[in-house]
Protein backbone atom coordinates (compact mmCIF):
# COMPACT_ATOMS: atom_id res chain seq x y z
CA UNK A 1 0.00 0.00 0.00
CA UNK A 2 2.88 2.24 0.70
CA UNK A 3 4.96 1.17 -1.91
CA UNK A 4 1.84 1.92 -4.01
CA UNK A 5 1.39 5.57 -2.43
CA UNK A 6 4.73 6.66 -3.41
CA UNK A 7 4.97 5.34 -7.31
CA UNK A 8 1.93 7.38 -7.54
CA UNK A 9 2.97 10.25 -5.71
CA UNK A 10 6.66 9.42 -7.70
CA UNK A 11 4.43 9.63 -11.22
CA UNK A 12 2.43 12.81 -10.31
CA UNK A 13 5.45 14.88 -9.08
CA UNK A 14 8.04 13.59 -11.62
CA UNK A 15 5.66 13.74 -14.67
CA UNK A 16 5.54 17.45 -13.40
CA UNK A 17 8.90 17.94 -13.03
CA UNK A 18 9.46 16.72 -16.59
CA UNK A 19 6.94 19.26 -18.14
CA UNK A 20 8.64 21.78 -15.99
CA UNK A 21 11.89 20.89 -17.52
CA UNK A 22 10.93 20.50 -21.00
CA UNK A 23 9.36 24.04 -20.67
CA UNK A 24 12.38 25.82 -18.76
CA UNK A 25 15.02 24.30 -21.08
CA UNK A 26 13.09 25.26 -24.20
CA UNK A 27 12.14 28.13 -23.33
CA UNK A 28 15.13 29.27 -21.53
CA UNK A 29 16.88 29.85 -25.04
CA UNK A 30 14.15 32.78 -25.70
CA UNK A 31 13.98 33.93 -22.31
CA UNK A 32 14.98 37.89 -21.91
CA UNK A 33 14.25 40.56 -20.46
CA UNK A 34 13.00 42.06 -23.09
CA UNK A 35 10.24 39.58 -23.14
CA UNK A 36 9.01 40.98 -19.52
CA UNK A 37 9.62 44.30 -19.85
CA UNK A 38 8.58 45.37 -23.82
CA UNK A 39 5.65 45.49 -25.62
CA UNK A 40 5.80 43.39 -28.92
CA UNK A 41 6.60 45.34 -32.03
CA UNK A 42 5.36 45.02 -35.60
CA UNK A 43 7.62 42.18 -36.46
CA UNK A 44 7.65 40.26 -33.07
CA UNK A 45 5.50 37.33 -34.34
CA UNK A 46 7.63 36.87 -37.31
CA UNK A 47 11.02 36.59 -34.52
CA UNK A 48 11.74 40.05 -34.26
CA UNK A 49 12.23 42.84 -31.64
CA UNK A 50 10.01 43.14 -28.56
CA UNK A 51 8.52 41.01 -25.65
CA UNK A 52 5.55 40.25 -24.09
CA UNK A 53 4.33 42.49 -21.67
CA UNK A 54 1.37 43.03 -23.17
CA UNK A 55 0.31 39.20 -22.31
CA UNK A 56 1.57 39.58 -19.29
CA UNK A 57 -0.23 42.61 -17.83
CA UNK A 58 -3.31 40.95 -19.50
CA UNK A 59 -2.99 37.90 -17.53
CA UNK A 60 -2.38 39.24 -14.47
CA UNK A 61 -6.15 41.69 -14.95
CA UNK A 62 -7.59 38.95 -15.97
CA UNK A 63 -6.99 36.46 -13.93
CA UNK A 64 -6.96 38.94 -10.70
CA UNK A 65 -10.46 40.63 -11.59
CA UNK A 66 -12.00 36.96 -12.13
CA UNK A 67 -10.56 35.56 -8.69
CA UNK A 68 -12.08 38.50 -7.35
CA UNK A 69 -15.01 38.83 -8.74
CA UNK A 70 -15.85 35.20 -8.29
CA UNK A 71 -14.58 35.05 -4.86
CA UNK A 72 -17.33 38.19 -3.81
CA UNK A 73 -19.81 35.85 -6.06
CA UNK A 74 -18.36 32.43 -4.13
CA UNK A 75 -18.62 33.81 -0.51
CA UNK A 76 -21.74 33.89 -0.65
CA UNK A 77 -23.03 30.56 -2.22
CA UNK A 78 -20.55 28.36 -0.36
CA UNK A 79 -21.83 30.57 3.30
CA UNK A 80 -25.48 29.88 1.95
CA UNK A 81 -24.82 26.00 1.43
CA UNK A 82 -24.24 25.34 5.26
CA UNK A 83 -26.78 24.32 6.87
CA UNK A 84 -26.47 26.99 9.67
CA UNK A 85 -27.19 29.49 7.08
CA UNK A 86 -28.37 28.06 3.98
CA UNK A 87 -30.97 25.50 6.00
CA UNK A 88 -32.15 23.22 4.04
CA UNK A 89 -29.76 20.69 2.96
CA UNK A 90 -31.39 18.83 -0.03
CA UNK A 91 -31.42 22.23 -2.12
CA UNK A 92 -27.29 23.16 -0.63
CA UNK A 93 -26.64 19.47 -1.98
CA UNK A 94 -28.66 19.83 -5.36
CA UNK A 95 -27.22 23.46 -5.38
CA UNK A 96 -23.59 21.45 -4.87
CA UNK A 97 -24.67 19.00 -8.05
CA UNK A 98 -25.20 22.15 -10.64
CA UNK A 99 -21.78 23.74 -9.24
CA UNK A 100 -19.64 20.34 -9.61
CA UNK A 101 -21.57 19.79 -12.95
CA UNK A 102 -20.47 23.23 -13.91
CA UNK A 103 -16.91 23.09 -13.08
CA UNK A 104 -17.00 20.18 -15.70
CA UNK A 105 -18.26 22.22 -18.86
CA UNK A 106 -15.09 22.65 -21.35
CA UNK A 107 -14.21 26.26 -20.88
CA UNK A 108 -14.68 26.76 -24.31
CA UNK A 109 -18.17 26.22 -23.99
CA UNK A 110 -18.11 29.37 -21.49
CA UNK A 111 -16.35 31.46 -23.81
CA UNK A 112 -18.51 30.82 -26.69
CA UNK A 113 -21.59 31.55 -24.25
CA UNK A 114 -20.13 34.67 -23.32
CA UNK A 115 -19.24 35.83 -26.57
CA UNK A 116 -23.09 35.16 -27.81
CA UNK A 117 -23.92 37.09 -25.03
CA UNK A 118 -21.93 40.30 -25.91
CA UNK A 119 -22.56 40.05 -29.38
CA UNK A 120 -25.98 40.52 -28.49
CA UNK A 121 -25.15 43.31 -26.30
CA UNK A 122 -23.08 45.01 -29.20
CA UNK A 123 -20.20 44.45 -26.87
CA UNK A 124 -16.79 43.44 -28.12
CA UNK A 125 -13.86 41.83 -26.68
CA UNK A 126 -12.62 42.97 -24.02
CA UNK A 127 -10.66 42.91 -20.59
CA UNK A 128 -14.49 42.94 -18.94
CA UNK A 129 -15.32 40.33 -21.13
CA UNK A 130 -12.34 38.12 -20.53
CA UNK A 131 -12.87 38.59 -16.80
CA UNK A 132 -16.82 37.69 -16.96
CA UNK A 133 -16.18 34.35 -19.09
CA UNK A 134 -13.29 33.74 -16.88
CA UNK A 135 -15.35 34.20 -13.92
CA UNK A 136 -17.95 31.96 -14.84
CA UNK A 137 -14.86 29.19 -15.26
CA UNK A 138 -13.95 29.60 -12.00
CA UNK A 139 -16.78 30.21 -10.00
CA UNK A 140 -17.70 26.42 -9.74
CA UNK A 141 -14.33 25.17 -8.46
CA UNK A 142 -14.18 28.49 -5.74
CA UNK A 143 -17.72 28.11 -4.05
CA UNK A 144 -17.43 24.36 -4.03
CA UNK A 145 -14.07 24.71 -2.29
CA UNK A 146 -14.85 27.15 0.07
CA UNK A 147 -18.02 25.15 0.65
CA UNK A 148 -15.84 22.15 1.36
CA UNK A 149 -13.55 24.73 3.98
CA UNK A 150 -16.25 26.07 5.64
CA UNK A 151 -18.06 21.96 6.19
CA UNK A 152 -14.64 21.15 8.14
CA UNK A 153 -15.52 23.91 11.10
CA UNK A 154 -16.22 21.73 13.74
CA UNK A 155 -19.57 22.24 15.10
CA UNK A 156 -18.51 22.04 18.51
CA UNK A 157 -16.37 25.79 17.77
CA UNK A 158 -19.57 27.38 16.55
CA UNK A 159 -21.20 25.83 19.71
CA UNK A 160 -18.58 27.45 21.82
CA UNK A 161 -19.64 30.52 20.38
CA UNK A 162 -22.83 30.94 20.44
CA UNK A 163 -22.80 29.56 24.05
CA UNK A 164 -21.11 32.83 25.00
CA UNK A 165 -24.54 34.70 23.63
CA UNK A 166 -23.04 35.11 19.77
CA UNK A 167 -25.91 35.00 16.82
CA UNK A 168 -25.07 33.06 14.25
CA UNK A 169 -23.53 35.92 12.41
CA UNK A 170 -21.91 36.83 15.17
CA UNK A 171 -20.51 33.47 14.93
CA UNK A 172 -20.12 33.60 11.30
CA UNK A 173 -17.67 36.82 11.40
CA UNK A 174 -15.74 36.28 14.18
CA UNK A 175 -15.35 32.61 14.53
CA UNK A 176 -16.32 30.75 11.18
CA UNK A 177 -14.37 33.31 8.84
CA UNK A 178 -11.28 33.19 10.60
CA UNK A 179 -10.89 29.70 11.10
CA UNK A 180 -11.81 28.93 7.82
CA UNK A 181 -9.81 31.98 5.83
CA UNK A 182 -7.14 29.79 5.46
CA UNK A 183 -8.80 27.39 3.44
CA UNK A 184 -10.47 30.01 2.09
CA UNK A 185 -7.27 31.27 0.43
CA UNK A 186 -6.04 28.09 -0.73
CA UNK A 187 -9.41 28.31 -2.71
CA UNK A 188 -8.80 31.73 -4.29
CA UNK A 189 -4.90 30.26 -5.33
CA UNK A 190 -6.97 27.17 -7.07
CA UNK A 191 -9.38 29.71 -8.76
CA UNK A 192 -6.44 32.19 -9.77
CA UNK A 193 -4.29 29.30 -11.18
CA UNK A 194 -6.88 28.11 -13.25
CA UNK A 195 -7.95 31.36 -14.13
CA UNK A 196 -4.46 32.99 -15.69
CA UNK A 197 -4.12 29.24 -17.44
CA UNK A 198 -7.13 29.48 -19.23
CA UNK A 199 -7.31 29.87 -23.11
CA UNK A 200 -10.49 28.78 -23.96
CA UNK A 201 -12.84 31.05 -22.55
CA UNK A 202 -10.74 34.28 -23.37
CA UNK A 203 -10.25 33.61 -27.19
CA UNK A 204 -13.28 35.37 -28.01
CA UNK A 205 -14.39 37.49 -24.77
CA UNK A 206 -11.03 39.33 -24.59
CA UNK A 207 -9.52 39.35 -27.81
CA UNK A 208 -5.86 39.69 -28.24
CA UNK A 209 -3.88 42.76 -28.50
CA UNK A 210 -0.27 44.11 -29.01
CA UNK A 211 -1.06 46.93 -26.45
CA UNK A 212 -1.78 47.71 -22.87
CA UNK A 213 -5.32 47.82 -22.02
CA UNK A 214 -6.36 51.89 -21.15
CA UNK A 215 -9.96 50.74 -19.76
CA UNK A 216 -12.05 47.46 -18.85
CA UNK A 217 -13.32 48.10 -22.48
CA UNK A 218 -10.22 47.29 -24.34
CA UNK A 219 -9.40 44.17 -25.91
CA UNK A 220 -6.13 42.61 -23.67
CA UNK A 221 -3.88 39.63 -24.51
CA UNK A 222 -3.09 36.82 -22.55
CA UNK A 223 -0.03 34.72 -22.06
CA UNK A 224 -2.26 31.53 -23.05
CA UNK A 225 -3.27 32.81 -25.86
CA UNK A 226 0.05 34.36 -26.49
CA UNK A 227 1.51 30.81 -26.28
CA UNK A 228 -1.07 29.39 -28.83
CA UNK A 229 -0.35 31.87 -31.20
CA UNK A 230 3.41 31.59 -31.34
CA UNK A 231 2.65 27.83 -31.16
CA UNK A 232 1.09 28.01 -34.69
CA UNK A 233 3.75 30.42 -36.57
CA UNK A 234 5.92 28.31 -39.03
CA UNK A 235 9.04 30.03 -37.41
CA UNK A 236 11.28 27.60 -34.89
CA UNK A 237 12.53 31.06 -32.84
CA UNK A 238 8.64 32.12 -32.68
CA UNK A 239 7.66 28.46 -31.53
CA UNK A 240 10.61 28.55 -28.77
CA UNK A 241 9.22 32.66 -27.55
CA UNK A 242 6.34 29.89 -26.86
CA UNK A 243 8.00 28.18 -24.54
CA UNK A 244 9.61 31.49 -22.94
CA UNK A 245 6.12 32.60 -22.69
CA UNK A 246 4.44 29.11 -20.90
CA UNK A 247 7.68 29.50 -18.66
CA UNK A 248 6.48 33.22 -17.69
CA UNK A 249 3.18 31.69 -16.99
CA UNK A 250 4.17 28.91 -14.76
CA UNK A 251 6.95 31.07 -12.96
CA UNK A 252 3.56 33.87 -12.30
CA UNK A 253 1.40 30.90 -10.87
CA UNK A 254 4.35 29.58 -8.87
CA UNK A 255 4.74 33.43 -7.39
CA UNK A 256 1.20 33.94 -6.63
CA UNK A 257 0.91 30.09 -5.09
CA UNK A 258 4.26 30.47 -2.81
CA UNK A 259 3.12 33.63 -2.03
CA UNK A 260 -0.55 32.60 -0.89
CA UNK A 261 0.98 29.81 1.09
CA UNK A 262 3.14 31.55 3.13
CA UNK A 263 -0.09 33.68 3.45
CA UNK A 264 -2.37 30.80 4.49
CA UNK A 265 0.46 29.14 7.30
CA UNK A 266 0.82 32.89 8.95
CA UNK A 267 -2.93 32.91 9.35
CA UNK A 268 -3.56 29.42 10.33
CA UNK A 269 -1.12 30.47 13.61
CA UNK A 270 -4.54 31.24 15.52
CA UNK A 271 -6.35 28.54 13.86
CA UNK A 272 -8.38 26.44 16.64
CA UNK A 273 -7.68 22.86 16.61
CA UNK A 274 -4.68 22.37 14.22
CA UNK B 1 -29.43 34.78 41.70
CA UNK B 2 -31.41 33.53 39.43
CA UNK B 3 -33.87 29.73 40.39
CA UNK B 4 -34.12 26.90 38.03
CA UNK B 5 -36.61 25.03 38.06
CA UNK B 6 -37.26 21.80 35.23
CA UNK B 7 -40.68 21.44 34.95
CA UNK B 8 -42.52 18.09 33.04
CA UNK B 9 -39.54 18.18 30.42
CA UNK B 10 -39.27 15.70 27.71
CA UNK B 11 -37.05 15.68 24.63
CA UNK B 12 -36.97 13.91 21.86
CA UNK B 13 -34.67 13.07 18.89
CA UNK B 14 -36.57 12.00 15.77
CA UNK B 15 -39.79 10.94 17.76
CA UNK B 16 -37.06 8.74 20.30
CA UNK B 17 -37.62 10.00 23.58
CA UNK B 18 -33.81 11.05 25.01
CA UNK B 19 -35.28 12.62 28.25
CA UNK B 20 -38.89 11.31 29.35
CA UNK B 21 -41.06 13.94 31.83
CA UNK B 22 -38.54 15.30 34.02
CA UNK B 23 -39.13 17.78 36.72
CA UNK B 24 -37.12 19.15 39.94
CA UNK B 25 -35.50 22.21 41.52
CA UNK B 26 -32.07 23.10 40.89
CA UNK B 27 -30.83 23.98 44.43
CA UNK B 28 -29.04 27.81 44.03
CA UNK B 29 -25.28 28.35 44.90
CA UNK B 30 -24.26 24.59 45.15
CA UNK B 31 -22.54 22.21 42.83
CA UNK B 32 -25.60 19.91 41.53
CA UNK B 33 -23.99 16.67 40.15
CA UNK B 34 -25.93 15.36 37.29
CA UNK B 35 -24.60 11.23 37.10
CA UNK B 36 -26.23 8.13 35.01
CA UNK B 37 -24.81 5.37 32.68
CA UNK B 38 -23.75 5.92 29.20
CA UNK B 39 -26.50 7.38 26.71
CA UNK B 40 -29.32 8.75 29.47
CA UNK B 41 -29.50 11.93 28.29
CA UNK B 42 -27.58 13.68 30.25
CA UNK B 43 -25.97 15.84 28.07
CA UNK B 44 -29.37 16.27 26.38
CA UNK B 45 -30.89 17.63 29.74
CA UNK B 46 -27.96 20.16 29.98
CA UNK B 47 -28.22 21.41 26.78
CA UNK B 48 -32.01 22.33 27.47
CA UNK B 49 -31.13 24.65 30.22
CA UNK B 50 -28.90 27.10 27.76
CA UNK B 51 -31.14 25.90 24.55
CA UNK B 52 -28.39 24.88 22.93
CA UNK B 53 -30.43 21.83 22.26
CA UNK B 54 -31.97 24.25 19.26
CA UNK B 55 -28.77 23.70 17.39
CA UNK B 56 -30.30 20.15 16.49
CA UNK B 57 -33.58 20.15 14.09
CA UNK B 58 -35.15 17.12 14.64
CA UNK B 59 -35.26 17.37 18.41
CA UNK B 60 -38.61 18.06 20.09
CA UNK B 61 -38.85 19.68 23.47
CA UNK B 62 -42.16 19.54 25.38
CA UNK B 63 -42.41 21.03 29.28
CA UNK B 64 -40.80 23.55 30.94
CA UNK B 65 -37.77 24.90 32.04
CA UNK B 66 -38.05 27.80 34.55
CA UNK B 67 -35.40 30.44 35.26
CA UNK B 68 -36.94 33.07 37.62
CA UNK B 69 -40.57 31.66 36.66
CA UNK B 70 -40.05 32.56 33.08
CA UNK B 71 -39.94 29.61 30.60
CA UNK B 72 -37.08 29.45 29.10
CA UNK B 73 -38.87 28.11 25.83
CA UNK B 74 -41.39 30.19 25.55
CA UNK B 75 -41.60 31.78 21.55
CA UNK B 76 -40.42 35.21 22.79
CA UNK B 77 -38.25 34.10 25.56
CA UNK B 78 -34.65 35.89 25.02
CA UNK B 79 -32.20 32.85 23.55
CA UNK B 80 -29.24 34.87 23.38
CA UNK B 81 -29.45 36.50 26.93
CA UNK B 82 -30.28 33.20 28.59
CA UNK B 83 -26.89 32.23 27.18
CA UNK B 84 -24.90 34.50 28.37
CA UNK B 85 -26.59 33.30 31.96
CA UNK B 86 -25.85 29.74 31.35
CA UNK B 87 -22.26 29.27 31.04
CA UNK B 88 -21.00 26.09 29.20
CA UNK B 89 -17.89 24.14 29.97
CA UNK B 90 -17.81 21.21 27.26
CA UNK B 91 -16.24 17.85 27.66
CA UNK B 92 -13.85 18.76 25.14
CA UNK B 93 -11.97 22.49 25.09
CA UNK B 94 -12.84 24.27 22.40
CA UNK B 95 -11.01 27.36 22.32
CA UNK B 96 -11.88 30.24 19.38
CA UNK B 97 -9.07 30.63 15.89
CA UNK B 98 -7.85 33.66 18.20
CA UNK B 99 -5.81 34.44 20.78
CA UNK B 100 -5.44 33.95 24.51
CA UNK B 101 -6.64 37.47 25.12
CA UNK B 102 -9.25 37.54 22.35
CA UNK B 103 -10.88 34.52 23.54
CA UNK B 104 -11.62 35.72 26.89
CA UNK B 105 -12.78 39.34 25.38
CA UNK B 106 -14.81 37.41 23.18
CA UNK B 107 -18.03 37.54 25.13
CA UNK B 108 -17.69 40.45 26.50
CA UNK B 109 -16.78 42.42 23.35
CA UNK B 110 -20.02 40.71 21.70
CA UNK B 111 -22.41 42.32 24.55
CA UNK B 112 -21.29 45.87 24.24
CA UNK B 113 -17.82 46.24 26.18
CA UNK B 114 -15.30 48.20 23.92
CA UNK B 115 -12.83 50.19 26.15
CA UNK B 116 -9.56 48.73 25.70
CA UNK B 117 -8.79 49.25 29.62
CA UNK B 118 -12.25 47.64 30.84
CA UNK B 119 -11.33 45.08 28.93
CA UNK B 120 -7.61 44.20 29.78
CA UNK B 121 -9.81 44.05 33.75
CA UNK B 122 -11.52 41.86 32.76
CA UNK B 123 -8.77 39.55 31.35
CA UNK B 124 -6.96 39.90 34.06
CA UNK B 125 -9.74 39.08 36.74
CA UNK B 126 -11.33 36.35 35.08
CA UNK B 127 -7.84 34.37 34.32
CA UNK B 128 -7.17 34.63 37.88
CA UNK B 129 -10.26 32.70 39.12
CA UNK B 130 -9.46 30.17 36.49
CA UNK B 131 -6.20 30.27 37.75
CA UNK B 132 -4.74 30.61 34.38
CA UNK B 133 -3.04 33.87 34.59
CA UNK B 134 0.15 33.22 35.98
CA UNK B 135 0.84 30.87 33.29
CA UNK B 136 0.15 33.24 30.25
CA UNK B 137 0.07 36.79 31.98
CA UNK B 138 2.85 37.40 29.96
CA UNK B 139 1.81 35.89 26.25
CA UNK B 140 -1.68 37.18 26.04
CA UNK B 141 -1.60 37.53 22.16
CA UNK B 142 -0.26 33.63 21.52
CA UNK B 143 -2.79 31.79 19.99
CA UNK B 144 -5.10 30.04 22.18
CA UNK B 145 -4.35 26.65 20.69
CA UNK B 146 -0.83 26.86 21.90
CA UNK B 147 -2.13 26.40 25.32
CA UNK B 148 -2.06 22.52 26.91
CA UNK B 149 -4.86 21.26 27.00
CA UNK B 150 -5.44 21.25 30.60
CA UNK B 151 -4.64 25.49 30.00
CA UNK B 152 -7.15 25.35 27.42
CA UNK B 153 -9.72 23.80 29.36
CA UNK B 154 -9.48 26.59 32.28
CA UNK B 155 -9.08 29.27 29.00
CA UNK B 156 -12.66 28.08 28.66
CA UNK B 157 -13.38 28.65 31.92
CA UNK B 158 -12.28 32.18 32.14
CA UNK B 159 -14.04 33.15 28.74
CA UNK B 160 -17.25 31.61 29.89
CA UNK B 161 -17.12 34.01 33.02
CA UNK B 162 -16.33 37.00 31.52
CA UNK B 163 -19.92 37.44 30.13
CA UNK B 164 -20.58 37.17 34.09
CA UNK B 165 -23.28 34.42 33.89
CA UNK B 166 -25.16 33.32 36.73
CA UNK B 167 -24.97 29.45 36.85
CA UNK B 168 -22.34 27.19 35.39
CA UNK B 169 -23.15 24.22 32.84
CA UNK B 170 -20.44 21.68 32.84
CA UNK B 171 -20.54 18.36 30.79
CA UNK B 172 -18.07 16.46 32.32
CA UNK B 173 -15.46 19.04 32.50
CA UNK B 174 -12.32 16.79 33.18
CA UNK B 175 -12.78 13.82 30.84
CA UNK B 176 -10.40 15.07 28.60
CA UNK B 177 -8.24 16.11 31.20
CA UNK B 178 -5.10 14.77 33.02
CA UNK B 179 -4.92 14.54 36.82
CA UNK B 180 -3.20 17.32 37.74
CA UNK B 181 -5.22 19.53 35.47
CA UNK B 182 -8.54 17.79 36.62
CA UNK B 183 -7.50 18.48 39.96
CA UNK B 184 -7.06 22.44 39.26
CA UNK B 185 -10.43 22.41 37.79
CA UNK B 186 -12.26 20.43 40.33
CA UNK B 187 -10.69 23.01 42.90
CA UNK B 188 -11.95 25.74 41.33
CA UNK B 189 -15.28 24.40 41.06
CA UNK B 190 -14.94 24.23 45.05
CA UNK B 191 -14.22 28.20 45.22
CA UNK B 192 -16.56 29.07 42.42
CA UNK B 193 -19.98 27.33 44.03
CA UNK B 194 -20.59 30.83 46.44
CA UNK B 195 -21.29 32.72 43.50
CA UNK B 196 -22.26 30.63 40.79
CA UNK B 197 -25.15 28.03 40.79
CA UNK B 198 -23.07 25.14 39.34
CA UNK B 199 -24.72 22.10 37.37
CA UNK B 200 -21.84 19.11 36.27
CA UNK B 201 -22.83 16.30 34.36
CA UNK B 202 -20.08 13.76 35.31
CA UNK B 203 -18.91 9.61 35.14
CA UNK B 204 -16.65 9.59 37.38
CA UNK B 205 -18.35 8.85 40.57
CA UNK B 206 -15.41 9.87 43.22
CA UNK B 207 -15.61 13.00 41.60
CA UNK B 208 -19.67 13.30 42.17
CA UNK B 209 -18.72 12.60 46.02
CA UNK B 210 -15.96 14.87 46.38
CA UNK B 211 -18.06 17.97 45.14
CA UNK B 212 -21.75 17.15 44.91
CA UNK B 213 -24.20 19.27 47.19
CA UNK B 214 -27.20 17.58 45.31
CA UNK B 215 -26.75 14.75 43.36
CA UNK B 216 -29.17 13.61 40.29
CA UNK B 217 -29.39 10.11 38.74
CA UNK B 218 -31.21 9.86 35.53
CA UNK B 219 -31.62 6.25 33.78
CA UNK B 220 -32.53 5.72 30.56
CA UNK B 221 -34.32 9.11 30.37
CA UNK B 222 -35.91 9.07 33.51
CA UNK B 223 -35.38 11.26 36.48
CA UNK B 224 -34.86 8.45 39.06
CA UNK B 225 -33.88 9.59 41.78
CA UNK B 226 -32.27 13.26 43.19
CA UNK B 227 -31.62 14.29 46.47
CA UNK B 228 -28.99 15.95 48.93
CA UNK B 229 -25.84 14.07 47.74
CA UNK B 230 -24.53 12.96 51.66
CA UNK B 231 -27.98 11.45 51.76
CA UNK B 232 -28.58 9.82 48.27
CA UNK B 233 -24.73 8.48 48.39
CA UNK B 234 -25.27 6.83 51.64
CA UNK B 235 -28.66 5.86 51.31
CA UNK B 236 -30.35 5.92 47.96
CA UNK B 237 -33.85 5.13 47.94
CA UNK B 238 -34.06 3.41 44.11
CA UNK B 239 -32.75 -0.07 43.43
CA UNK B 240 -31.20 1.21 40.30
CA UNK B 241 -29.87 4.08 42.07
CA UNK B 242 -28.17 1.70 44.24
CA UNK B 243 -27.00 -0.39 41.68
CA UNK B 244 -25.44 2.06 39.92
CA UNK B 245 -23.68 3.51 42.50
CA UNK B 246 -22.54 0.16 43.37
CA UNK B 247 -21.03 -0.15 39.77
CA UNK B 248 -23.84 -3.16 38.96
CA UNK B 249 -24.54 -0.84 35.96
CA UNK B 250 -22.61 1.96 34.38
N1 LIG C 1 -28.06 14.66 17.97
C1 LIG C 1 -28.71 13.53 18.30
N2 LIG C 1 -29.50 12.93 17.40
C2 LIG C 1 -30.18 11.80 17.71
N3 LIG C 1 -30.12 11.20 18.91
C3 LIG C 1 -29.35 11.75 19.85
C4 LIG C 1 -28.61 12.95 19.60
N4 LIG C 1 -27.92 13.27 20.72
C5 LIG C 1 -28.23 12.32 21.62
N5 LIG C 1 -29.09 11.41 21.12
C6 LIG C 1 -29.64 10.24 21.84
O1 LIG C 1 -30.23 10.68 23.03
C7 LIG C 1 -29.91 9.82 24.11
C8 LIG C 1 -29.25 10.61 25.21
O2 LIG C 1 -28.00 11.09 24.75
P1 LIG C 1 -27.07 12.02 25.63
O3 LIG C 1 -25.97 12.50 24.77
O4 LIG C 1 -27.89 13.03 26.31
O5 LIG C 1 -26.51 10.97 26.69
P2 LIG C 1 -25.43 11.19 27.84
O6 LIG C 1 -26.10 10.80 29.11
O7 LIG C 1 -24.84 12.51 27.78
O8 LIG C 1 -24.36 10.08 27.49
P3 LIG C 1 -22.78 10.11 27.72
O9 LIG C 1 -22.57 9.85 29.15
O10 LIG C 1 -22.30 8.97 26.87
O11 LIG C 1 -22.28 11.43 27.25
C9 LIG C 1 -29.04 8.73 23.53
O12 LIG C 1 -29.84 7.61 23.32
C10 LIG C 1 -28.54 9.29 22.23
O13 LIG C 1 -28.39 8.27 21.29
MG1 LIG D 1 -22.83 13.26 27.33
Amino acid sequence: MRALMMLSAAAVVGGLLILIVVITVQGAGALSWAMVTQLPSGGYYLGKEGGLLNAIVGSLLLAGGATLLAGVLALPVALYLQRDYGGDTRRANLVRMSLDLLWGVPSIVYGAFGFTIMLYLGMRASLLGGILALTLVVLPIMARAMDEVFRLVSVSLKEASWALGATRWETMRSVVLRQALPGLLTAVLLAFGRAIGDAASVLFTAGYTDNLPQSLLDPVASLPLAVFFQLGTPFPEVQQRAYAAAFILLVLVLLVSVGGRLLASRMSRFSADR
Amino acid sequence: MSHISVRNLTVAYNGHPALRDVSFDIPDRQVTAIIGPSGCGKTTFLRCLNRLIDVNNSVRVQGQVLIDGEDIFAPRADVMSLRRKMGLLSQKPQVLPMSIFDNVTYGPRLHGVRKRAQLEQIVERCLRMASLWDEVSGRLRAPAAELSVGQQQRLCLARGLAVQPEALLCDEPTASLDPISAQSIEQLFMELKNDYTVVLVTHILRQARRLADYLVFFYMGELVEHGPAQQMLSNPSDPRTRKYLEGVIS
